[in-house]
């Protein structure tokens, strides 16, 4: 079959992670091994007079304490797209001589056991001298806001923009219709199931060896060793086993992961630190954050003229490593989506405040951007009094108009819009709604819908990527691929491609990831991009394994031999090889690595696109709301394991409902975390989400890559925060709402004149 | 966590001996609320005096009261109090199951959350709260915030409920925790009515106005939000409105 396989072949990952065979980080022990944990800030902005560490080392079990003047020789964790310029905000491993937020490290304790580094870090004492503290956008952009970084010029650090601002000026000038919006995207923590974790050793010839849950070890290697550690790449080795969750939070380098490889080298004995939830709240990157304005100008009929953006992106208290480009490269270039906009405009300010810092979270920046447009053409929609299909379908650009260039330097491809919308309308029963609000109605309830038609940018980074492989004596084959799984199921859907393409049972396949000794290359997996760019890598091996299977097999068989079902077949006659008797013959010689890369080594990024419609319910006396239906058609470009996929729209969209009704990082105006723990962060739970979830596709394969896929790990997410919002406006009868729309804000807003 | 002792007393006269044997002693029920303590390093105790080896679990039923043992699960309260199925209901509506399969009747009683569920069952339902020293009226053990007439050391052993005509509880649920953000329990003591209000206030209380206006067979009236809590996730008004709500919701869950 052309493209992989179709199947939704169950996960082979899973009887491993369902029968406590998983291997994640904090399941690693070592002889005498160590145990770290990190002193942190209590105040959101203080100096720091004195450190003294005398009585921590009294502590039975304390082995060592180490505070900046110990670890100032390494380099800061770097900001890969420091927006900034000049003004660094550089992040060092402990604090220096000031603390910027709640969480900031402070000091590194290591002892014997996890409670005596515990009680150690306990009687450390700090002298703090506290400061002022600014805790939101809002308090941060004030005139005369007390600075974080004081050679900035303010703590707006930088201005990004893109589109054309003289055209959208002229088209809001003389538009005749302007929908004006003031949108807040609160921010978010990750939450993932497992916590950050990192067992870090040292080897005087080998070097440095850190296990630590990651997104993809080999960028993640590259930053660690040349710029914090400052020590050739290949003298670390990064290990990441399995991994509980990610959500773009674990792509990054966290302070201690050094602090556990600089113990280890001190002391001479394996370190491992285990995050609590308290500090996954504290430090793990935060998402989303951002206030905008935002106006849409339409003509008479509803098409629409300009879209102007301004957003004030709370980065946090330092630059995070990709932090800055969230709003901006990943997700600003995406603004107005696949409608037919003539002039758009997207300014972004990078402001930095007293909090945890910000950085990509489940979409990075994409759903952020679709957010924004969604609310404002159903705004727009309601104001001039069309249907919210109605002004969808007259703004969304056509097959016939791509590609389209979309101002912003984007240029979609590929899609079928107008197809997508009308499909979702039949998938959710839009016709049936007026008798089901008519129902909900009679019992007190008021039902509303929402749409949104988002489409994403994925894989939009790299160029390339990379596969290896090793074929046993016993036919084995074992495939390293550059890319990493956090849950998602990649074992099994590279698996299902290479065994698709080499004609062999999957059982006969083990892919493997996460080992920088195995393989030192790769592009991790973040974007929505792994099997864009994974899949062709591992299509590349394939042939390239192929290619070396059969040039052997032709010198065994003497002459001209065609590969086909796991078979090499002479041509003249009935001899063949199978993989196992090639590489028993010639040991290594089928192994091999292959660099998969985009035409012209060019980024070729793929749009995942669709339309998601929600209803809710709400209670207008106690100002619940239940999610009653929920559908959604996508254009995925070729699915490769359709369950996989779909597992990947449920627990998008389950966050992408979250973020919208429930969950909230709050911080007060002193900047202390008020959700720092499960029991005033909320989450969804099974029965928050809609009864059932009617998904379709109706694709179109992506021309970019070989196996005509799209991405589709981060597109639920992005569909439901305005799906699931709009459905609650139109509640309220066109009453605006930001997230989360808790039942205290939608009961006042019900119960409001 | 601190290292601490843990003491298994098979005797009331043990435990409490244990408990005053120097340091600092916690009993130990089902530990989801006191575990969690330790863990953040909210409490270190000494030691720990378990109390699920004396014997204080069961349900009883004795005239018109239901007793249930100090150390009975939640989920066996949910399932066990048929003689009060409202309850059987609030337990069942504590936490989630893990919760409900290792939580006490008597860790909560004890431990006195003003968002917890069973504090209001205990004032609605009349309760007698038996410990290894004497009795206490529901009335008068709950004193407000995480406080009650438990002296140091004195064991919860088991609670009395009077059993009601009909009673029901309905819980507006915390956004995150799912505690109580306001319960209201209300019981029909063949005509003599109690309204026990949870997680609005500082502490439980009853709702007098309520009781009255329910006996007369008048209006049902409004919370004032005076002194009622406020946190990120309700305003006082807020609190207030589910006050009449959840009362309503009660009301018409005994018809
Ligand atoms: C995730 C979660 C959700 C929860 N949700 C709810 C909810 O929705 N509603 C609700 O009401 N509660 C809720 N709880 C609390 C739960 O019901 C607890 O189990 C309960 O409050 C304490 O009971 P325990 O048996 O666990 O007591 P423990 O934690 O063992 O003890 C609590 C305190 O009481 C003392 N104590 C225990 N037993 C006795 C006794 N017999 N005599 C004297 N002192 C005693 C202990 O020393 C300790 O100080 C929740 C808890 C968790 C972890």
């Amino acid at each position: 079959m052309k493209f992989g396989t179709g199947q939704s072949t169950p996960r082979v990952e899973d009887a491993r992670l369902l029968t406590g065979q998983g291997r994640y980080t904090d399941d690693m022990a070592r002889p005498g091994m160590l145990y770290g944990t990190t002193l942190r800030s209590p105040h959101a902005h203080a100096a720091i007079s004195s450190i003294d560490i005398s009585a921590a080392l009294e502590v039975p079990g304390v082995v060592a304490v180490y505070t900046h003047a110990d670890i100032a020789g390494y380099g800061p964790i770097p900001c890969l797209v420091p927006l900034s310029g000049e003004v660094k905000t550089p992040r060092t491993l402990l604090a220096g001589d000031r603390v910027r937020f709640v969480g900031d490290g402070v000091a590194f304790v290591v002892a014997e056991t996890r409670e005596a580094a515990r009680a150690g870090a306990e009687a450390i004492w700090v002298e703090y001298e506290e400061l002022p503290a600014v805790a939101s956008i809002a308090a941060a952009i004030a005139p005369d806001a007390p600075k974080i970084w004081p050679q900035a010029a303010s703590n707006s650090l930088f201005d990004w923009q893109v589109g054309n601002p003289d055209a959208v000026a002229e088209a809001l000038a003389k538009a005749a219709h302007v929908t004006r919006l003031r949108i807040i995207q609160n921010r978010v923590a990750p939450t993932s199931m497992e916590v950050r974790a990192a067992l870090g050793e040292f080897d005087a010839e080998a070097g440095f060896t850190l296990t630590t849950g990651s997104q993809g070890v080999a960028s993640m290697r590259r930053e660690l060793s040349k710029v914090i550690l400052k020590v050739p790449e290949d003298q670390v080795r990064i290990i990441t086993h399995d991994v509980g969750g990610g959500f773009g939070m674990k792509s990054f380098i966290y302070p201690e992961y050094a602090l556990v490889l600089h113990a280890a080298r001190q002391l001479g004995k394996p370190v491992k630190w285990t995050g609590e939830r308290s500090d996954a709240f504290q430090t793990d990157t935060h998402g989303r954050a951002m206030e905008s304005e935002a106006a849409l100008a339409l003509d008479a009929e509803g098409r629409i003229l300009a879209l102007k953006v301004e957003t004030w992106s709370d980065l946090g208290a330092y630059q995070a490593q990709f932090g800055p480009a969230i709003q901006t490269m990943a997700g600003g270039r995406i603004m107005g989506g696949v409608y037919r906009i003539p002039a758009i405009q997207n300014l972004v300010h990078g402001v930095v405040t007293n909090t945890t810092p910000v950085d990509a979270y489940r979409g990075a920046g994409r759903p952020e951007s679709a957010y924004i447009m969604e609310r404002l053409i159903e705004a727009a929609a309601r104001e001039i009094g069309l249907g919210v299909d109605e002004i969808r379908a007259k703004n969304l650009l056509t097959p016939a108009e791509l590609p389209h260039a979309n101002g912003l330097g984007l240029t979609f491809d590929i899609g079928n819009f107008p197809a997508v919308l009308e499909r979702a309308k039949q998938v959710a029963d839009w016709a049936g709604f007026p008798a089901r609000k008519a129902a909900a109605a009679a019992r007190g309830k008021r039902l509303g819908r929402g749409m949104a038609y988002y489409v994403e940018i994925a894989g939009g980074g790299g160029t390339e990527e990379h596969a290896d492989v090793k074929v046993a004596a016993d036919g084995r084959i074992e495939m390293a691929v550059g890319t990493q799984s956090n849950g998602q199921g990649h074992e099994t859907a590279y698996g299902q491609v290479l065994a698709a393409r080499l004609g062999v049972p999957l059982e006969q396949i083990r892919i493997v990831q996460g080992d920088t000794a195995r393989m030192e290359v790769g592009g991790g997996t973040g974007g929505s991009r792994s099997m864009a760019f994974g899949g062709g890598a591992v299509l590349q091996c394939a042939d390239d394994m192929i290619a070396r299977g059969t040039a052997l097999a032709e010198a065994d068989l003497g002459g001209d031999v065609d590969y086909g079902d796991g078979l090499f077949k002479a041509r003249g006659s009935n001899a063949t090889l199978s993989w196992a008797e090639l590489a028993s013959r010639h040991p290594g010689a089928l192994d091999g690595r292959s660099r998969y890369t985009t035409k012209e080594s060019k980024p070729a990024p793929t749009f995942p696109n669709g339309c998601h419609i929600a209803e809710v319910e709400l209670d207008p006396d106690t100002g619940v709301i239940a999610v009653t239906r929920y559908a959604l058609v996508d254009d995925f470009g070729v699915l490769v394991n359709p369950m996989l996929v779909e597992g990947q729209i449920h627990g998008g969209i389950a966050q992408g409902l979250g973020q919208a009704v429930l969950e909230n990082i709050v911080y007060d105006d002193a900047g202390q975390l008020l959700t720092g723990s499960f029991m005033d962060y909320g989450i969804p739970r099974a029965d928050q989400m809609p009864p059932a979830v009617t998904f379709e596709t109706l694709n179109t394969p992506s021309p970019t890559n070989p196996l005509g896929v799209k991405g589709c790990g981060e597109a639920g997410t992005i569909g439901a925060m305005p799906s699931v919002i709009n459905a609650i406006i139109d509640a309220l009868d066109g009453k605006q709402v930001e997230m989360p729309a808790t039942p205290e804000k939608l009961w006042r807003l019900a119960n409001a004149a | 966590m601190r290292d601490f002792a843990l003491v298994r007393p098979a005797s009331l006269a043990d435990a409490a001996a244990a408990f005053s044997g120097g340091g600092e002693a916690a009993y130990l029920a089902g530990g989801h609320t006191l575990i969690p303590a330790m863990k953040s390093r909210l409490r270190m105790p000494d030691a720990l005096v378990d109390l699920s080896g004396l014997g204080l679990s069961g349900i009883t039923r004795d005239g018109n009261r239901l007793w249930i043992g100090a150390m009975t699960r939640h989920a066996d309260v949910a399932t066990g109090a048929t003689a009060i199925p409202g309850l059987a209901a609030l337990a069942s509506g504590i936490g989630d199951a893990q919760v409900r399969n290792r939580g006490t009747l008597g860790g909560s009683v004890a431990n006195n959350d003003p968002a917890a569920d069973y504090p209001a069952a205990c004032l609605a339902l009349d309760a007698l709260i038996e410990t290894d020293r004497g009795s206490h009226t529901a009335d008068d053990f709950f004193q407000g915030m995480f406080t009650t007439a438990l002296a140091d050391g004195e064991i919860i052993t088991r609670i009395g409920f009077s059993i009601p005509a009909r009673s029901a509880y309905a819980k507006f649920r915390h956004p995150a925790s799912r505690y109580a953000v306001v319960g209201v329990y209300v019981a029909d003591h063949g005509g003599q009515w109690r309204v026990a209000v949870t997680g609005a206030g500082p502490g439980v209380f009853r709702w007098a106005e309520a009781e009255a206006a329910i006996a007369a067979g008048g209006a049902l009236p409004a919370m004032p939000a005076d002194d009622l809590n406020s946190d990120i996730h309700a305003g006082p008004d807020y609190r207030a409105h589910l006050c009449g709500v959840m009362l309503k919701q009660a009301l018409a869950c005994l018809a």
